[in-house]
């Protein structure tokens, strides 16, 4: 044993990690779909940058805006966090997107406070930032905002439950997504504010994350704790889906109102099968799709967005209430997200 | 890590008490293979991409990589003692929220804030080892549960807020001064001078060659008369101290206090040690390897995403390299025996 048997080792360290450069090149070419390697100093880019890579409704936001960049000719990058809440992930997206050229950035924060200096750092070196989805605190961090106006999604499926239930008592359990996040209070004071209830009309209200299992486990909880729940809020679809799964094995399926808010395809095809009374849909696609034009729009002439843009939320039901405005699952199918 | 049934290594630990030749020593470096790699790299994304090859573009990814950087030297020093640790990103991400909420709120002066945030994390650091060395348990169990008692104080003492309007202090070492035409950030060069400081301790003082000691072999360690029970505290609580520094670092950088940082840290930091050449098993490696195993991580997530690749490939890459780097230690060792 000495030290000169690890010369091999060294020379055959250096010949993988170039077999892994090659792979790094066969990778930009086929998957990204934005594999051009020559950047033409007049090409037009935009970044985008969402939470994470994996869940569907960022990918629906991916796509829109793949498709806009296509149509308008500029080119997009695109990065994410590598779990939600990755705040040091999104900086460094932010910074090599900076570094890049990039003429506008597009984002989703996953950490509403944290993410601002890293903007503001962008904003200072003349690059055009718009906030997608979630809105950073304070908003006027970013330059603009697209979003579904969260508290009218909540009023819709509120509105909608009032409606339906008819008069009946109701005695409510609010499965949230956690605590502190803007979107899930929103959502939540605006169902409240729809069914005309408060709080204290709440019999059961437990944090989700937004995740199937745990909605589940937070139902069963529910249940154990008022078995007499008649109406359940959830926060986003696969919270819903878990909820009807621990109503389904206590065979109170048929008698429980779920509300959600969301419109994924899975989720839309649930409102379908009657699994989910009603959902407001909202519009990932559409919130990218403005984004890049916006972006496209300040390269052009210089004129930045500005203030909040209201995405669109439609309510998706088959069993359309009187005096509540709503569409059908085919229209929801059509328009849906994942 | 399923390869821990694998026999220690056979290497003597005489062979590195041994002052090898400068030249020998260059060559024959397990930071030769991985300094290679990552001039491919630097090479590979120049002639790609016409932004990558700047001054400014260097400074970024130092600076992107300086607060994975500091808690990898840590990583490295428990690792070259055949140990782990779990718990690294958790105890920089409660040392940063004790700093930020300190100091934000007016309990202490910036400056006693940050040193209290250091002495917590040189206490987990502590405790670490003495779980390790008194009790005993592997160090994987010990830091696999102070990875969750250190998160979940994290999220209790920060209330889930991020901690914002930090006083200046806090985030000094963010700030630039210009060389040249490029910007450095001060917290770029505390991370350079931190390797540097620990490869010296690591390759010219007694303490460093104690430690490549312990890690091939405890007992022939012990039998030659290095006190292992104070040496193996001593460096869970020195690599401590240094995720403290790299708390101050990830605050001088993001400029506020946030709870949910460092999630990934941990296997980030193990990702450097092992592309720089380090072996898991003890006794092999160093931190300026380390060093270089961070710039191939940072350098391939820049140069990617300046070719506009999409993110998720930068994982992919990641992975392979990982995989690859231990394949290739473990044949240079079967070759060895």
């Amino acid at each position: 044993m000495s030290r000169t048997s690890r010369l091999p080792s060294s020379l055959l360290r250096a010949a993988a990690c170039t077999g892994v450069a090659a792979l790094a090149l066969t990778a930009c070419g086929s998957g990204s779909g934005s594999g051009s390697t020559s950047t033409g100093s007049g090409e037009v880019k935009v970044g985008l940058i969402t939470k994470t890579d994996t869940n569907p409704f960022f990918v629906k936001m991916k796509e829109g805006a793949e498709k806009t960049a296509k149509a308008e000719g500029v080119k997009l990058m695109t990065a994410a966090g590598k779990f939600d809440g990755d705040n040091a992930g999104q900086v460094t997206a932010i910074e090599n997107m900076v570094a890049a050229g990039v003429k506008g950035i597009l984002i989703t924060p996953s950490d509403s406070k944290a993410i601002v200096p890293a903007l503001e750092k962008a904003k200072a070196k003349g690059v055009l930032v718009i906030a997608l989805d979630t809105p950073t605190e304070p908003e006027s961090a970013v330059d603009a905002l697209f979003a579904t106006d969260n508290l009218k999604a909540g009023e819709l499926i509120g509105e909608y439950a009032k409606a339906a239930m008819k008069g009946k008592t109701a005695k409510i359990a609010a499965l949230d997504l956690a605590p502190g996040v803007s979107v899930g209070i929103q959502r939540h004071n605006g169902f409240l504010k729809g069914f005309g209830a408060t709080d204290k009309d709440v019999a059961c209200a437990q944090d989700t994350g937004g995740d199937q299992s745990k909605g589940q486990t937070a139902m069963e909880n529910c249940l154990q704790k008022e078995p007499g729940i008649n109406v359940v809020y959830t926060i986003n679809e696969p919270a819903a889906l878990g909820a009807y799964t621990a109503l389904k094995a206590k065979g109170r399926e048929k008698d429980v109102l779920i509300v959600s808010v969301d419109g994924g395809c899975t989720g839309t095809r649930a409102v379908k099968d009657g699994k989910i009374a009603a959902t407001s849909q909202q519009y990932p696609l559409k919130m990218a799709a403005e984004g890049v034009k916006a972006v496209v729009t300040f390269a052009k002439d210089g004129k930045k967005a500005s203030g909040y843009t209201d995405t669109g939320v439609t309510l998706i039901t088959d069993k359309a209430q009187d005096g509540v405005d709503s569409k059908d699952t085919a229209y929801g199918l059509d328009n849906c997200w994942g | 890590m399923t390869a821990t049934s694998t026999p220690p290594s056979t290497s003597t630990p005489y062979s590195d008490l041994k002052a090898p030749t400068t030249a020998r020593r260059l060559l024959t470096q397990p930071t030769t293979g991985p300094l290679i790699a990552l001039l491919l790299a630097c090479v590979f994304f120049s002639v790609s991409t016409d932004q990558f090859l700047t001054g400014g573009n260097f400074s970024l990814i130092v600076q992107q990589v300086m607060v994975v950087g500091t808690l990898a030297i840590g990583q490295t020093l428990i690792i070259l003692t055949a140990g782990i640790d779990l718990s690294c990103g958790a105890v920089m991400a409660f040392g940063s929220i004790v700093i930020a909420k300190m100091a934000a709120e007016g309990s202490l002066p910036p400056l006693a804030a940050i040193a209290l945030g250091l002495v917590v994390c040189a206490g987990f650091g502590l405790l670490n080892g003495a779980l390790v060395q008194k009790v005993p348990l592997p160090p994987f169990i010990v830091t696999l549960g102070m990875l969750n008692v250190a998160f979940a104080l994290t999220h209790i003492y920060s209330e889930e807020q991020t901690v914002s309007n930090l006083p200046g202090p806090l985030t000094a070492l963010g700030q630039t001064f210009p060389l040249g035409k490029t910007d450095i950030t001060y917290g770029s060069l505390v991370t350079i001078a931190l390797f540097l400081l620990l490869a010296y301790a690591l390759s010219s003082t007694g303490w460093g060659r104690h430690v490549y000691a312990l890690g091939n072999s405890p007992e022939a360690a012990r039998l030659n008369g290095i006190r292992t029970s104070r040496l193996t505290i001593g460096v869970y609580t020195v690599a401590g101290l240094l995720y403290g520094i790299a708390a101050l670092l990830l605050i001088s950088r993001t400029g506020v206090g946030d709870p949910q940082a460092g999630q990934t840290d941990n296997l980030d930091s193990i990702t450097a040690v092992v592309l720089g050449g380090t072996s898991l098993f003890g006794g092999r490696g160093s931190v300026l390897g380390t060093f270089i195993g961070v710039l191939i991580v940072g350098v391939f997530r820049n140069g990617l995403q300046l070719m506009g690749v999409a993110s998720i490939y930068q994982t992919l890459i990641t992975g392979v390299l990982v995989i690859l780097a231990v394949t290739v230690d473990q044949i240079s060792r079967r070759r060895a025996r």
